[in-house]
């Protein structure tokens, strides 16, 4: 580098650093920060990068209305790549460095649940979005206090799917098929064999498979062996594809039931035949008058459909700004004792949290029935 | 930077370090290469956890407990997979982790794949720092010892030390039984700062790491599986606001640093306190002699 160079490289630079303190001294606007935190990257990336897309325009939509008591609202979002270790410290760093009030997210159990800890020391309460096991607010009989969640639980899932199928479709025999490293499927299935058996139906059936796994035939064959009225399937919806396209191929015709893993529009292109007629327990009905508004609204911003968990990232939003308002403050610990009597009413349904659990009670279930690849929905149901 | 955050890293950072001195020793220098280690560390994680909770066992005790146990469980995975040679070897312990994780997925005592809460945290920072130099200073000891020096000509030449009566049977499995201790400390540890334990946490995704990071500092220096684990647990931090990226760049990295630097950060050579003390008499014989004494730098290097 000749020495002219350099002298105009170092002015360039000292011109870079003087225009980078004055975009600062004039954004003196009183801001405040909401986390998030969840997969960018990984498996469940697809979920993760739609609840951040979520919450940055609901955010930007707030911003553009006036922001929330005088602030805006900035999101700092951070990916943990579905490592709980990491989780701990993206909320670790949330927490401390950025001073965010309220976290939202993370979207998994087994990583909503290690948080607590840093989110009792540091002060700052957590809403996940669709951590359905019961651990992640109450542990022991004591409810922990700076977790909330925005979702209906797991036992309360099963024991929907399982009064619905016994109560309503009058189905006694059933089978299950289960992914048995997952938390989210061991749990549905659980609290579906439970209240199935409780109710007076029969199990004939209880099928394990691996995370990973494609080929679920010599799972089918037994249960096709075993000549059940209903199978239900409570996992992800690639596998949820795979085992019904080969369930049907045995000549399985019993109908299939899943729960809020189904939701997809990948299940349709997969296995539109294979599904048809199938009933899925789901946190909201898709073609509701009042989800249609949010779904246009994502769509044109981000030229993709929303997925399930964009919908609760949704309603987080809407606590932590109703909780906000309601305290009239910005303090995380106002924020959260507000949050304990939260009463709102969102696109997944009315959200009342119980101060005893943290976890919003009375949500009804929609009933979904896939027809013709498309999600039609049948009636919202309560256990 | 907030201290509370640097807190955390440096927790990780130990915590990786306790699991990637014990795989260093292994595949730094005994040369058996585990693709299984986070078998061992959940091993570790559950025992420890189990001890504590359920017997009432104070911190350290647990991480011992869980230390020996992950030991005793490489006694006859060991016995069986040692005598296969090169990667049948690290495919075994592929097969080992897998089964681990897949074992606690279906025990349901310890809550299956929906994990366990409701550990108590106690890990600290001064706990792991001090496990941490401990650890450190054992494994030098260790490999400087006439027992690393055999462990040393196993991975070098396995039949040579054979001929000169070294019992190479013995010090793989004594290499493997430190190894597995040391990673079930760090299970043990991992469980007590998160407070929760789930199969999943102990994915072929934590066992590949720590052998990355083992090459990636240098394949037999312990200095350099000391740098490794802190580095490479704080660069998925510093690359935070690439968001959806960030991995891409971690691998990129990665990649870079391998390609300019083949043998590792360390290439097998260490730190001690005696190369820093020569390091700067060689400098400042340097500067007093001028140009001509210059050596003592390469000497240094040897």
């Amino acid at each position: 580098m000749s020495i002219k160079k350099k002298r105009v490289f170092i002015l360039a630079a000292c011109a870079a650093l003087c225009l980078g303190l004055f975009a600062q001294g004039s954004a003196a606007e009183k801001v405040v920060k909401l986390g998030w935190v969840g997969s960018l990257t990984g498996d469940q990336a697809i979920w993760g990068q739609c609840e951040l897309n979520t919450v940055k325009m609901m955010a930007e939509e707030l911003n553009a209305a006036g922001g929330l008591l005088g602030a805006k609202v900035e999101v700092v979002g951070y990916d943990h790549r579905g490592d709980a270790m990491e989780c701990v410290n993206a909320v670790r760093r949330l927490t401390s460095q950025d001073k965010v009030v309220c976290i939202i997210g993370p979207n998994a159990s087994g990583h909503a649940i290690p948080i607590a800890s840093v989110l009792e020391e540091m002060k700052v309460p957590d809403i996940a979005t669709v951590a359905t096991n019961p651990k992640v607010t109450v542990v022991d009989g004591k409810v922990k206090p700076f977790n909330f969640r925005v979702c209906f639980i797991d036992p309360y899932q099963g024991a929907v799917a399982a009064g619905f199928a016994y109560d309503v479709l009058k189905f006694t025999k059933a089978a299950v098929l289960y992914d048995v490293a997952d938390d989210y499927s061991q749990g549905l299935t659980e609290f579906f064999i439970k209240t199935f058996t409780e109710k007076g139906g029969k199990i004939v059936a209880k099928e394990a498979f691996k995370f990973g796994d494609t080929d679920f035939r010599p799972q089918l064959s037994k249960i096709k062996a075993a000549n059940p009225e209903i199978i239900f399937m409570p996992y992800f919806f690639k596998e949820v594809a795979l085992s019904s396209n080969q369930a049907r191929e045995l000549g399985i015709k019993a109908t299939l039931m899943g729960g809020d893993g189904w939701p997809s529009e990948i299940l349709i292109q997969m296995a539109k035949d294979a599904v048809h007629g199938s009933y899925v327990v789901n946190h909201l009905d898709f073609d509701d008058p009042e989800v249609q508004d949010f779904k246009t609204r994502y769509t044109a911003k981000y030229k993709r459909a929303v997925e399930l968990n964009g919908f609760l990232a949704h309603d987080a939003f809407l606590m932590f700004v109703d909780a906000a308002e309601r305290a009239n403050s910005l303090n995380p610990v106002a924020i959260r004792d507000a949050l304990e009597s939260t009463d709102i009413k969102g696109i997944t349904g009315n959200i009342r949290i119980n101060p005893a659990t943290h976890n919003p009670e009375g949500k009804e279930a929609a009933i979904i029935r896939i027809m013709d690849g498309n999600y039609v929905f049948q009636q919202k149901y309560a256990p | 930077m907030n201290w509370f955050y640097i807190k955390g890293i440096l927790m990780l950072a130990g915590m990786n370090l306790m699991a990637v001195l014990g795989l260093s020793l292994l595949t730094g220098f005994t040369g058996l290469f585990s693709f299984g280690h986070a078998g061992f560390m959940a091993l570790g994680a559950y025992a420890a956890a189990w001890a504590g909770v359920r017997m009432g066992l104070p911190f350290l005790v647990a991480l011992l407990v869980g230390g020996l146990f992950a030991g005793l469980v490489s006694l006859p995975i060991g016995r069986l997979t040692l005598n296969l040679k090169g990667d049948y070897f690290c495919i075994a312990t592929l097969g080992f982790g897998e089964a681990i994780r897949l074992i606690l997925d279906n025990v349901q005592t310890f809550g299956g794949a929906r994990g366990w809460p409701g550990i108590p945290i106690r890990t600290e920072l001064w706990n792991v720092a001090l496990i941490c130099v401990a650890a450190t200073l054992f494994m030098v000891r260790l490999v400087n010892s006439r027992h690393g020096r055999n462990m040393i000509a196993v991975r070098e030449e396995e039949l040579a030390a054979k001929t000169v009566g070294i019992d190479t049977f013995k010090y793989k499995m004594l290499s493997l039984f430190v190894s597995a201790v040391y990673a079930g400390i760090a299970g043990g540890m991992m469980g007590y700062y998160t407070g929760f334990l789930q199969p999943k946490m102990f994915g072929m995704a934590r066992s590949t790491e720590l052998t990355i990071i083992v090459i990636f500092g240098g394949i037999g220096s312990v200095s350099g599986s000391v740098l490794g684990s802190v580095l490479l647990t704080a660069l998925p931090e510093i690359l935070r606001t690439f968001a959806i990226w960030r991995l891409v760049v971690y691998g990129a990295a990665v990649i870079f640093i391998m390609i300019s630097r083949p043998e590792g950060l360390m290439g097998g050579r260490e730190i001690t306190l005696e190369a820093i003390r020569r390091l700067v008499r060689g400098r400042r014989a340097e500067a007093e002699a001028g140009a001509g004494a210059g050596t003592g730098v390469g000497e240094v290097r040897r």
